[in-house]
């Protein structure tokens, strides 16, 4: 080819018609906030699962409409949505898409098309999933693990049909998500402006852009488990299905091997972890550098530990299967690998606080989110130390430890960084600003809230208390006080339910009433904010691209005119005739 | 320029070693310079297509592994009756090298692209197309075959019941690979010879298609040699 695409000169197609505009558009930012609206819709119904959840385990017997059975399904649904639907789809498909260009100086993915077949796909593999609400039997309550043999043989609640939509939504997710995914990793590798050298992009775009080939790689495991699985329920096939008794019968099933459903969900399952965590990584390193207005610690350093950890993720995947019988040497080699993720992960723990330290920092909401992110991800990681180590994790496993742990970790924390992201760049997505005071009240809620949710769990789950149970009832290692911390955790978990709608009244109130935001109300260094409208039109440059000349980070630089230096300002040098 | 940008930018250019390696993938618009984009794309689909497979036949052999019923003899399941002589995997081994030679003419059809031959490029390329579509067609035959003979993915006469499973599985995953290429160098191949190629002054997308077909049948040696002759 004889041009590079930032060089490419060919005129836009605009198109004129609002359904052209807002419907079927192939432009990055239309297509990141249908996926996020998207993705935050069905984020709201498994927001609304896990209240329902904590409605049972807090006050059992007082709700009798929630049956065992309803229970299970509400578990399962709400973890996969909140895994795959909300988080992936959100992270990659909603800040993958709208930051991506913006950042790296490009006018649009290098394949627009595929790109807005991406969201269209998605959307189809979301509705497969509620479909799963109306058909016989309801939805799957076999965990989000989905683990054979229980998740298709009878009994399990959504074993008829639940099963075949969920099966069939994550495949159709996954085609979604490698159309999009080869967008993402395509236009970072293949489309990035003048200037804009790898070792320049800001942190965002690093994590963003090794989740995408995290996914790209590890969504293929899941898309392959969930067609055998199917073959198994809708073909009678015995690829997971060993010979076993179900509702007193031998079924016909034969030397299937449940245990591979479990390596190949999980070599998809750990990375997923961290499709969701490094994109979270990357945004909190702007966020925080930003808003402490210093430069972040060890740039180089922070790039490398993201593709490490990249990695290293794809060789740790059976730390989840401790107590599944697997050879016990695996143990010992998966133990090994997942404790050496705690090194890169250190580093980037340390580069954050050395960020900030004698930074000049802006306890605005954005900030406030990624400051509260450091907290959870930390007691998170730490918790995870417990869980990596075998002989640790097999009294542990299956109880509410392993539930706060996870949620700390890569639900809460992840989550925290989506508020501040969203609080960061709404400004320059819609032109105007929040409501600071209902702002700060959200996040303290939120904050205060889900330490009040998940720390007792730790508690719980060292007493003993097992996850996925309907009801606890009498048993006489769990004390009183385990159903008193149960209530807490209910209650906690619904004042934090119910604070997030000044989120979103907030959101809405912003668009409208907003006051005006300038094009760049944080004053940040990164290219995305230097753009020529806010916000960006279709094209995003206006006639020319911008030429960048520096890293993201010149932040509070000595004897610059202002306490920031945008990427695409040039040196003296380079000005000179 | 503030002090420490420019050492940082000075250590860049005079990078060493490791470093040197690192700032000549990062340079900046591209890092596969004069690389279609398509072609980077179509080389990093063909990376995650190949976990997919993997994933296939890695469960496969495990499922082998672990079969608590003897596997079927590959050799005699796909033998076919000639000429009143059993001849083991002949079916296959035509399919084999009808594949292997379609790759053959999509090479020549990309040499011919670059050298901007629009029909002879366009000849190739259709033949490609129909030995493909002939690969599909016997693989019909040999599904109808083996269907006949009472596999299923449930059970089959010969043995243990995955083998019809994963027979079915990686070898249907496998045709609807070929069907959609062939499908993908018929319209290439139609664009070829409208000329839009020539006006559009580049012929990656020929190329593009034949990594495509190359890794189809790629994928399909592998499949020739753990499940056939295995």
């Amino acid at each position: 080819m004889a041009t590079t695409i930032a060089d490419d000169l060919t005129p836009m197609h605009h198109p004129r018609t609002w359904v052209g505009k807002y419907v079927w558009s192939q432009d990055h930012k239309v297509i990141a906030i249908q996926y996020s609206v998207t993705a935050i819709a069905i984020g709201l119904v498994a927001l609304v699962l896990s209240v329902l959840m904590r409605l049972q385990l807090g006050f059992p017997g007082v709700f009798p409409w929630i049956q065992p059975e309803n229970y299970l399904q509400y578990v399962s649904m709400h973890g996969m949505i909140m895994v795959v639907y909300l988080l992936t789809a959100l992270l990659l498909g909603g800040f993958g898409n709208y930051m991506i260009p913006l950042m790296i100086g490009a006018r649009d993915m290098v394949f627009p098309f595929v790109n807005m077949l991406s969201y269209w796909v998605y959307l189809l593999s979301v509705l497969v999933l509620v479909a799963g609400f109306f058909v016989p039997g309801g939805p799957t309550g076999a965990g989000w693990t989905l683990y054979p043999p229980q998740a298709i043989s009878e009994g399990t609640p959504g074993s008829q049909w639940g099963i075949v939509t969920m099966l069939v939504s994550l495949a159709i997710f996954i085609v979604a998500f490698t159309m999009g995914g080869l967008n993402y990793v395509t236009t970072v590798l293949q489309a990035r402006t003048r200037g804009m050298t790898l070792m320049r992009m800001p942190l965002t775009v690093w994590g963003i852009f090794i989740a995408s080939i995290m996914g790209l790689l590890a969504f293929p495991a899941l898309f392959v488990a969930a067609i055998m699985m199917l073959l198994d329920h809708v073909a009678g096939a015995s690829f997971f299905m060993p010979s076993m008794m179900s509702m007193g019968q031998a079924t016909d099933t034969l030397g299937g091997s449940p245990i591979l459903f479990q390596h190949l969900f999980w070599f998809f399952g750990h990375p997923e972890v961290y499709i969701v965590a490094l994109p979270a990584f990357g945004i909190v390193s702007d966020l925080i550098s930003v808003h402490a207005r210093k430069n972040i610690f060890g740039y180089r350093m922070m790039v490398w530990a993201i593709v490490i950890i990249g990695g290293l993720s794809f060789i740790v995947w059976a730390h989840h299967m401790y107590v599944s019988g697997m050879n016990p040497y695996f143990g010992f080699f998966f133990a090994t690998s997942t404790l050496i993720i705690a090194i890169p992960t250190a580093i980037k723990v340390y580069n954050w606080l050395l960020t900030l330290w004698r930074g000049d920092i802006h306890l605005r909401v954005p900030m406030l989110f990624a400051l509260a992110f450091l907290f959870t991800f930390i007691h998170g990681g730490l918790s995870g130390l417990f869980l990596g180590n075998v002989s640790v994790d097999v009294p542990l496993s299956d109880t509410f430890f392993v539930v706060g742990h996870f949620h700390m970790v890569m639900g809460v924390s992840p989550i925290l960084v989506i508020f501040g992201a969203i609080y960061h760049w709404y400004p320059k997505i819609a032109g105007r600003m929040w409501n600071q005071a209902l702002a700060q009240v959200h996040f303290w809620v939120t904050f205060l809230g889900v330490y009040a949710i998940y720390l007792p769990m730790h508690y719980l789950g060292v007493l003993g208390v097992p996850r996925r149970y309907y009801a606890l009832g009498e048993t006489s290692f769990i004390p009183e006080s385990a159903h008193l911390a149960n209530q807490a955790i209910s209650i906690a978990a619904i004042v934090v339910f119910a604070a997030q709608f000044l989120f979103f009244y907030n959101m809405i109130w912003s668009l409208f009433r907003g006051p005006k935001a300038g094009p760049n109300p944080w004053g940040a260094a990164s290219l995305e904010w230097q753009t020529p409208d806010t916000p960006p039109r279709h094209g995003n440059w206006g006639a020319k691209l911008p030429t960048v000349y520096r890293w993201a980070y010149d932040y509070s630089v000595p004897h610059a005119p202002r306490d920031f230096i945008p990427q695409d300002e040039p040196h003296p040098k380079d000005t000179a005739p | 320029m503030s002090q420490v940008t420019k050492e940082r930018n000075e250590t860049e250019e005079n990078a060493q070693g490791w470093r040197a390696i690192v700032a000549d993938w990062s340079t900046d618009r591209e890092v596969f310079r004069h690389t279609h984009w398509g072609k980077a794309m179509m080389w990093i689909f063909l990376l995650s297509d190949t976990f997919i497979f993997s994933s296939f036949l890695i469960s496969y052999m495990t499922m082998r592994a672990s079969a608590t019923m003897a596997w079927p003899d590959t050799a005699e399941v796909f033998a076919l009756t000639i000429g009143g002589q059993s001849i083991p995997l002949i079916l296959i081994a035509i399919m084999t090298f009808v594949l292997i030679s379609s790759s053959g003419t999509m090479a020549l059809a990309v040499n011919y692209g670059y050298r901007r031959n629009r029909k002879v490029t366009a000849a190739l390329m259709f033949a490609t197309a129909l030995l493909g579509a002939a690969f599909v067609g016997m693989q019909a035959f040999e599904w109808t075959k083996l269907i006949e003979e009472g596999v299923r993915p449930w059970s089959n006469p010969m043995g243990a019941p995955q083998f019809g499973a994963s027979f079915f599985m990686i070898t249907g995953f496998h045709g609807l690979h070929v069907t959609c290429g062939v499908i993908m160098l018929l319209i290439v191949a139609t664009l070829v010879l409208r000329g839009h190629y020539d006006r559009a002054g580049d012929y990656s997308a020929v190329e593009i298609a034949g990594l495509y077909w190359h890794f189809v049948d790629l994928v399909w040696v592998f499949i020739f040699a753990f499940f056939y002759l295995w």
